[in-house]
């Protein structure tokens, strides 16, 4: 018996240093967020309930910049995920150079958006690259950095850095599906369509799952490059939650900074939840 | 027999093929361009840009992107490494901010995740769990907090606000702990009987079987960090010490073939490692798939 607790405490002992260090920065802090969220003020503690998220809820810079990042996420995601399947079945599609083209796609991966962050100026720039090929076949040019298309700029930004770390999940998902399967579907006459969509997409879909969510995550981190191309202010369709948080930081408005960060995180739990339930459904029954 | 199949199948796998090459272009030709861009000479990097830089909109005017130099110079490079000291002083910055992160997370992770793996029960699966959850939270999420820790124990503005934080996250511990468990418990209980403890067990058996997994999560970490920018930005507050990769942001017109080089020279550290390293990457990639397995 005794032993048996000595046991546990050396258990206890390998994972102490993590658990202390994610209490201390992660766990604790938040706690007093949500804390923070429901009093006036750390100076002045009078609890004031939800007034803090009502006020929040009414101020238009954070409702904009909630807006601009859901609409971002809502279009890049989806074209996250689909784009990479898509890139993921063409390198497996038996064509040859298979691993000099799985270098090429997952080079951005490792490519610092700082270093790139110039050549894509170059590119979007009003007098840029981009601007002198659609002049050329007769096209007029569009202010790509400082018009409403920054949307458009910022979603090619996200889909370049992040498609090859997707691909590699799904050729590694692709990967794992029963040939037999596949090679009896095809004797049974089944065409290429049926065999993606019936077989090979429900042995994806825990794949899929996690790639939507692994975009979604990195779809928020897209203010990198939006703050490199365009600093603190960028336009108003850019103005994103970091920006947001950046901005409160500086004047130090807790009240703000807190309860923002409690939506932020309920928002993300129930879309993570609501991801994992379509899941379950979807993909049940070939799971093991 | 069946001709006009076989022609059909070898035209589909030419048209896959166009497909590829074309999108391997577009993946390829930023990286590519930048390379190309710091090897020109300032006067051809003003020729084809200047007008970027200048103020007011020529219609007439564009710039010209090229893919091959006029001439091919190394000046940039001996610009920034041995005149302008701003830049190596950034990359050197860099080095300091990311190197301890990725080393010591690994250090942290490895031994709870032997925590983890080792031992098992239902508070351990509820803490698993709200590690994962932490690891699904973005920046913004967690920022916050963290800047909040890092004021109390007052090491906000200092480079430890960016290390601690960064060396508790949940990443590593995760897949980690996940290739651990997948270690068969005979290999533990033999140990055992022939007298290991629980260190030794963790250092002669755990430790070793999980080289590649270690190399795999560490170069994810210092490609991911390599990159960062919102958290020095927000927990550092102190343009001396911001890494390359936030002072490449305030780049102006006389300084463009510089800071040709100095992205480039920013990539050569993660280059190097995926060079080496693509498998170890790809199986870390692989790996990190599957939240559920």
């Amino acid at each position: 018996m005794k032993c048996r607790v000595k046991d546990r405490l050396t258990g206890l002992a390998f994972l102490s240093p993590s658990i202390l260090g994610v209490f201390l920065f992660f766990v604790l802090p938040f706690g007093v967020f949500i804390w923070y969220s429901l009093i006036d003020s750390p100076m002045n503690r009078s609890f004031v309930f939800l007034e803090n998220y009502k006020a929040l809820l009414q101020n238009g810079s954070f409702l904009l910049a909630a807006g601009n990042t859901a609409v971002f996420s809502a279009v890049a995601v989806p074209l996250a995920v689909v784009l990479s399947l898509l890139l993921a079945l063409l390198l497996e599609s038996g064509i040859p150079g298979k691993s000099v083209f799985r270098v090429i796609f997952l080079s951005p991966v490792v490519v610092p958006i700082a270093s790139v962050v110039l050549i894509w100026q170059v590119i979007f720039h009003y007098q840029g690259a981009l601007n002198s090929i659609l002049v050329r076949v007769g096209l007029i040019r569009i202010d790509w950095l400082r018009s409403s298309c920054n949307y458009l700029v910022a979603v090619v930004l996200f889909l370049w850095k992040n498609l090859g770390y997707n691909m590699v999940l799904f050729a590694a998902a692709l990967g794992n599906i029963p040939k037999e399967l596949l090679e009896a579907a095809s004797i049974d006459g089944a065409g290429p369509f049926y065999r993606f969509f019936r077989i090979k997409l429900r042995f994806l879909s825990p794949t899929v799952l996690f790639v939507t969510i692994l975009s979604l995550i990195n779809s928020f981190k897209v203010f990198r490059e939006v703050w490199l191309l365009a600093g603190d202010y960028p336009l108003e369709g850019m103005y994103l939650l970091q920006h947001f948080i950046n901005n409160t930081f500086g004047r130090l408005e807790y009240d703000k900074l807190s309860s923002a960060a409690v939506i932020m995180s309920l928002a993300m739990m129930a879309v993570i939840g609501i991801l994992f339930l379509a899941e379950d459904r979807f993909g049940k029954d070939v799971e093991n | 027999m069946n001709c006009p199949d076989r022609n059909r199948r070898i035209a589909i796998l030419w048209l896959y093929a166009a497909t590829a090459v074309l999108c391997a272009a577009a993946f390829i030709a930023p990286t590519v361009l930048t390379v190309a861009n710091s090897l020109m000479k300032q006067s051809e990097l003003d020729a084809n840009y200047g007008v970027l830089y200048s103020s007011g909109k020529i219609a007439a005017r564009n710039v010209n992107l090229k893919f091959i130099p006029d001439t091919v110079t190394f000046s940039q490079y001996g610009t920034v490494l041995l005149k302008s000291p701003d830049y190596l002083f950034k990359f050197w910055n860099s080095v300091i901010l990311v190197v301890p992160i990725v080393v010591f997370q690994l250090a942290v992770a490895l031994l709870a995740s032997y925590g983890f793996a080792r031992w098992r029960g239902r508070l351990r699966e509820f803490l698993f769990f709200a590690y994962i959850v932490l690891m699904l939270m973005p920046y913004q999420v967690t920022l916050v907090p963290n800047y909040l820790v890092s004021d109390w124990l007052g090491i906000l503005k200092t480079r430890w606000a960016v290390w601690l934080p960064a060396i508790a996250s949940p990443f590593g511990v995760f897949l980690l702990t996940k290739y651990m468990r997948r270690i068969p418990a005979s290999y533990r209980e033999a140990a055992q009987l022939d007298g290991a403890g629980s260190w030794q067990i963790f250092r002669y058996i755990y430790v070793p079987l999980c080289k590649s997994i270690l190399y795999s999560v560490g170069i994810l970490l210092f490609l991911d960090y390599w990159n960062m920018v919102e958290q020095p930005l927000i927990l550092l507050k102190d343009a001396m010490k911001y890494p390359l990769s936030v002072y490449l942001a305030s780049i102006n017109a006389q300084e463009l073939g510089i800071a040709f080089a100095a992205a480039v020279i920013y990539m050569i550290p993660s280059g190097l490692l995926f060079l080496y390293g693509e498998d170890y990457l790809v199986q870390g990639i692989t790996y990190s798939g599957g939240i559920k397995a």
